[in-house]
């Protein structure tokens, strides 16, 4: 029988996290909540990536407590999870190879394979890329099928670390439509980005760092119209200096 | 002294089949050195990757020592497997001293040692890349060895090239451990030696003229090849 | 532990590869260390093939100085030696790693110069007296220096020669521890002297300038003998095929092929396996 009751929420304790004695991220206490798209905002620096990788599970955190529900197993939470990179990693390998290898790994047989990957490449207009190799796409090109091959693994949770960076507006637009439909999908979505705008639309939670730290969490509304931070307020109104 | 007709006839007669043993030395020549690397391959591309992606205590030494052992004088190496397969020696019992065995053997330690370290640097560069990609999936790093050395395929290539050039080029091991005996383990090179100390110059000059050309061809095909692929497979 | 790991590694790897080796035909074959004299003159190109038609033994030749082909034979790597250096053969026999020496043909050595002749030997019959004048005169020679049959020969003429090597050594007496081919080519690329065996000097095709200076006399004389290696010592000597190879040798048959080996008109080897002196 498979286990389908979610491992969500995901609840961070008193995180820290240090490299050579220097404190790069520190998290009082959070939560990524089920079905929720949650942003994380903060000037270059302040950690997002960090945090990102800390919650995938990337990066050990020197202390504190990260607690998917009790009784699922690591590999399960491992394998309901997936991560686009700021830099996408593109595998020396057709576009389908891309998937096939990601679904190979998830331990999809090789028919099973073949199928999600030609499935989730229509799905995302990607299909006419299918045989073109993976290093050779361009930026937006490579963003979207970072995104895709995330998502033909169907992950419960889902984290973008900027995924419409250094992107035209159309292919911006392309990204975005995507995403809608992942939530549409159902998934918990976690991103972060430098566009404002997106967030706006996008966000139901915003997570808000500087200098490592957390500084504010909370509704997408309230932090855009009612910031608590004089820090959030400056990076609002494009004025923080840090 | 040695003039190009006589390099140039000497290399007629060869080729026309005027030696009669002259093919069956390139085919033992081949088959020596290709089964050499291949099976150097075979054990040294999972250990390359095996030493890059692993830590432990002594890795950094034995890095070193694999490096240096690039260099490893080949007659050293025929000298050891010499002493090892003699009747007297550790595994005299396996009576393999003057075999093309023991001259595979000979190549297979010299090639090694390049493909773990060219395997281990190609491996370990690929792996910083593709590290975070792959612990999302949920890989670890033994796990990622097929991957990593799938995905570096070209650069393998190139590797394994090195290894066929040392193997392809070498004498003084197999000639100490093959002991250059006519028809069963007399090699290329082994015979250009042999036709050298004759004073035969031409007809060695010959042979040499033939074994770079086949190298040639090898090393072109498997370029080629790599290159074909590299550019299906958007560069390297 | 370390080392029985490394072995078992190599008897693997070593085993490995049987399973790639050419598919051996000749399941009966005798492995002979040898000279390069023999090898390089083509003497067996003509003798071997006759014993295998008559046999149907391979015989796999390792072709080696004289002093290395005994090594060869004491450390049970060759089945038969057949060599040229009586004194170190009946030392091998001493030792207990020969069982009985065979002698099987001769054949000479000469000295070869360059043609200007800067030593002034050219022509001479008396061995003896030209070592004594190159000496002498300090004019350069090749030495093989690879404890060789050749080189064992040499030695022994700078000896008889009243020469004593140690005290006259110098920059140009050239000791260049290689086979007779590789010396020859070094005297003629250095315009010096040196000792060959006839039937590589016959068979050696880069003479440039070199000519035979001195020949015909009796110390440069040159006796190959055979000697099964002692199946005592060694039980993997393959002995009775090693025998027939011998037997074969010195048997009129053998004798005969012997003598037929001629490179230009000219007998290389002369056949005298019924001299009980030699
Ligand atoms: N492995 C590391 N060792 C030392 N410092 C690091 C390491 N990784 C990140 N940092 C530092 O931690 C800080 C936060 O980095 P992070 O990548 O999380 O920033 P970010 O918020 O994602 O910025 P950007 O918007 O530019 O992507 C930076 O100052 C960075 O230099
Ligand atoms: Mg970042």
């Amino acid at each position: 029988m498979r286990d389908v009751t979610s491992m969500l929420p995901l609840k961070l304790q008193d995180i820290a996290l240090e490299v050579d004695g220097r404190r790069l991220l520190e998290v009082t206490a959070t939560s990524i909540r089920n079905k929720r798209r949650t942003v994380v905002l903060g000037p270059n620096g302040a950690g997002k990536t960090l945090f990102l990788k800390v919650c995938h599970g990337l990066l050990k955190p020197s202390s504190g407590r990260l607690d998917f529900v009790a009784g699922k197993s690591d590999a399960e939470v491992r394998r309901r999870q997936a991560m686009v990179f700021q830099k996408p990693v593109m595998l020396r390998r057709s576009v389908r190879g891309n998937f096939t290898h990601a679904l190979a790994m998830a331990g999809f047989g090789w028919r099973e394979r073949r199928r999600l990957a030609d499935e989730t490449m229509a799905h995302f207009g990607l299909s006419a890329l299918a045989d073109r190799p993976a290093r050779v796409l361009s930026g937006g090109e490579q963003q979207r099928l970072a995104i895709a091959r995330a998502a033909s693994l169907n992950p419960e949770l889902l984290f973008l670390d900027e995924p419409t960076s250094a992107l035209d507006p159309t292919a911006a637009r392309q990204v975005e439509e995507m995403l809608e439909l992942l939530r549409a999908h159902g998934m918990t979505l976690v991103m972060t980005t430098h566009d404002l705008g997106l967030a706006r639309r996008f966000a139901d939670d915003i997570l808000f760092f500087h200098n490592g730290r957390l500084l504010e969490q909370g509704p997408a509304d309230t932090f855009f119209t009612r910031p608590q931070t004089a820090e959030a307020q400056a990076f609002l109104e494009n004025r923080l200096v840090w | 002294m040695l003039q190009d007709v006589s390099i140039i006839s000497a290399l007629w007669k060869i080729i026309s089949g005027g030696d009669g043993d002259f093919y069956s030395i390139i085919l033992l020549s081949l088959e020596v050195t290709l089964t050499a690397v291949t099976l150097a391959g075979c054990v040294g591309l999972p250990l390359g990757a095996m030493l890059a992606l692993t830590r432990f205590r002594g890795r950094l030494p034995i890095i070193v020592v694999i490096n240096t052992l690039m260099g490893f004088p080949p007659v050293v190496a025929g000298l050891v497997v010499f002493l090892l397969l003699s009747r007297s020696g550790p595994l005299g019992g396996l009576g393999l001293l003057f075999t093309p065995q023991a001259m595979m053997t000979a190549q297979f330690i010299l090639v090694l040692p390049i493909i773990v370290a060219l395997t281990r640097q190609t491996v370990e560069d690929l792996w910083s890349e593709y590290a975070d990609h792959m612990t999302s999936l949920g890989v670890g790093r033994i796990g990622s060895i097929p991957t990593l050395l799938w995905d570096a395929r070209f650069s393998l290539v190139t590797t394994m090239l090195a290894g066929l050039g040392r193997a392809s080029a070498e004498v003084g091991a197999i000639l100490i451990v093959g002991g250059n005996i006519a028809g069963y383990t007399r090699t290329m090179t082994t015979s250009i030696a042999l036709e050298t100390s004759k004073g035969d110059l031409p007809l060695a000059m010959a042979l040499g003229v033939v074994l770079i050309t086949i190298t040639l061809c090898i090393n072109g095909l498997a370029y080629g090849v790599s290159r074909i692929g590299a550019k299906l497979a958007g560069g390297r | 532990m370390l080392r029985r790991t490394f072995l078992t590694a190599l008897a693997a790897t070593t085993i490995a590869f049987t399973a790639f080796g050419p598919a051996s035909a000749e399941d009966r074959f005798i492995t002979v260390a040898s000279t390069t004299s023999t090898q390089d003159s083509g003497l067996f190109n003509v003798l071997l093939p006759a014993f295998t038609a008559k046999t149907g033994i391979t015989v796999k030749v390792v072709a080696q100085g004289t002093g290395q082909a005994l090594d060869t034979a004491r450390r049970g790597d060759a089945d038969v030696v057949f060599v040229h250096a009586k004194a170190q053969e009946e030392k091998f026999l001493a030792e207990g790693f020969g069982v009985k020496r065979y002698p099987v043909m001769y054949n000479d050595f000469i000295v070869v110069g360059p043609k200007a002749d800067p030593a002034g030997i050219a022509g001479g019959k008396d061995v003896a007296t030209a070592f004594k004048t190159m000496a002498d005169k300090k004019v350069p020679f090749v030495s093989r220096g690879d404890k060789s049959g050749t080189n064992t020969a040499e030695l022994k003429l700078w000896q008889v020669a009243g020469v004593d090597l140690a005290a006259v050594r110098g920059d140009w007496y050239r000791e260049i521890g290689q086979g007779m081919g590789a010396t020859l080519n070094t005297a003629g690329a250095m315009g010096a002297y040196t000792l060959s065996d006839r039937a590589t000097w016959l068979a050696f095709a880069n003479k440039g300038d070199l000519v035979v200076v001195v020949e015909g006399d009796k110390k440069l004389f040159n006796q190959y003998g055979a000697m099964l290696v002692n199946p005592e010592k060694f039980p993997t000597v393959k002995a009775k095929d090693g025998q027939a190879f011998i037997d074969w040798l010195v048997s009129p048959e053998g004798q005969a092929v012997i003598a037929s080996y001629k490179i230009n008109g000219t007998q290389l080897f002369f056949p005298n396996a019924t001299d009980p002196k030699a």
